[in-house]
């Protein structure tokens, strides 16, 4: 429960936002990411909705000893910027402009998957390209233990 | 492609939903809100990050939490004219892309850049950059509305 709940309630908001804003329709993603042609600029909107409960809530993180519900923080420390964070990012990027499928928005897409395939298509060829990078990641990691 | 405006109202309201659903989880669990990263975690691909079961409730309800709007809120329309094999390709370059990158326009762009992280930052600009110079080139370079 101290797992589950937390998920469910983030989820569900988070879904919700992407139904509202129109985030979860690929061809307002394209419109939004397509300044050449009849640009839609709202999603600029949702971007400045969605940083002000996030940096609420990461400024009173700061102040709290534990999150309400787990032992620790788990927020990332780094601050280096690695080429492989650019390259993966602008793999991302390529993909994401291609279709206008986000990982969170292919999946809550996933609501009107009775009626429509594509998002199907697209989350599953997500879950393909994340076990790809893992056979790769697991093959730099241990060279010899994969070509055995 | 004509498109049925959303309110500003609309974009705000969901802009702030999905910083409050990233809020919540971040207090309550102290993590981070990464879609992709829960996503592989919930498919049992990833070998760190959120516990199974509180990946998979995120990736359960995420589309609950639309159907939820779209029975309510508002009529969501999911407009894709993509073809199945750009679609594979798609979907292909955003899943390598994102673990690759540790992170997705959720992680990165809404919870990274909120909390100033140099990393987050440029890897949001990195994939903002593309995904227009993308669109450019296939809608007025290539010459095809996708």
């Amino acid at each position: 429960m101290r797992h589950v709940l937390p998920g469910l309630v983030a989820g569900l908001l988070f879904g919700a936002g992407l139904a509202l804003s129109d985030v979860i329709n690929p061809a307002r993603v394209l419109a939004f990411l397509d300044v050449d042609g009849a640009w839609d600029p709202t999603l600029a909107l949702v971007a400045a909705g969605a940083f002000v409960p996030s940096a609420a809530a990461y400024w009173l993180s700061r102040r709290m000893s534990r999150p309400l519900m787990a032992h620790y923080f788990r927020i990332p420390q780094s601050r280096v910027v690695e080429p492989q964070l650019l390259a993966g990012a602008a793999i991302f990027g390529i993909g994401w402009g291609l279709v206008g499928f986000s990982p969170g928005a292919g999946i809550a897409a996933l609501a009107f998957g009775f009626t429509l395939w594509q998002p199907w298509v697209f989350v599953l060829a997500m879950l393909g390209g994340m076990v790809l990078h893992r056979f790769d990641e697991d093959k730099r990691r241990h060279p010899l233990r994969i070509s055995a | 492609m004509i498109l049925e405006p959303i309110t500003p109202i609309q974009a705000i309201g969901g802009g702030l939903l999905i910083g409050a659903g990233a809020a919540l989880l971040l207090l309550l669990s102290g993590r981070i809100a990464g879609v992709s990263g829960l996503a592989a975690a919930a498919a049992g691909i990833a070998d760190r990050g959120p516990s199974w079961a509180q990946s998979v409730s995120f990736v359960i309800a995420l589309p609950i939490g639309a159907l939820v709007v779209s029975h309510s809120l508002r009529q969501v329309s999911v407009e894709v004219t993509s073809s199945a094999p750009l679609l594979i390709a798609a979907g292909l370059l955003v899943g390598f892309g994102t673990r690759l990158g540790n992170g997705c326009t959720s992680g990165h762009g809404v919870c990274g850049t909120a909390r100033l992280s140099p990393r987050s930052i440029s890897a949001t600009l990195t994939f903002m950059a593309l995904g227009l110079a993308t669109v450019f080139i296939v809608r007025h370079v290539i010459g095809v509305v996708v």
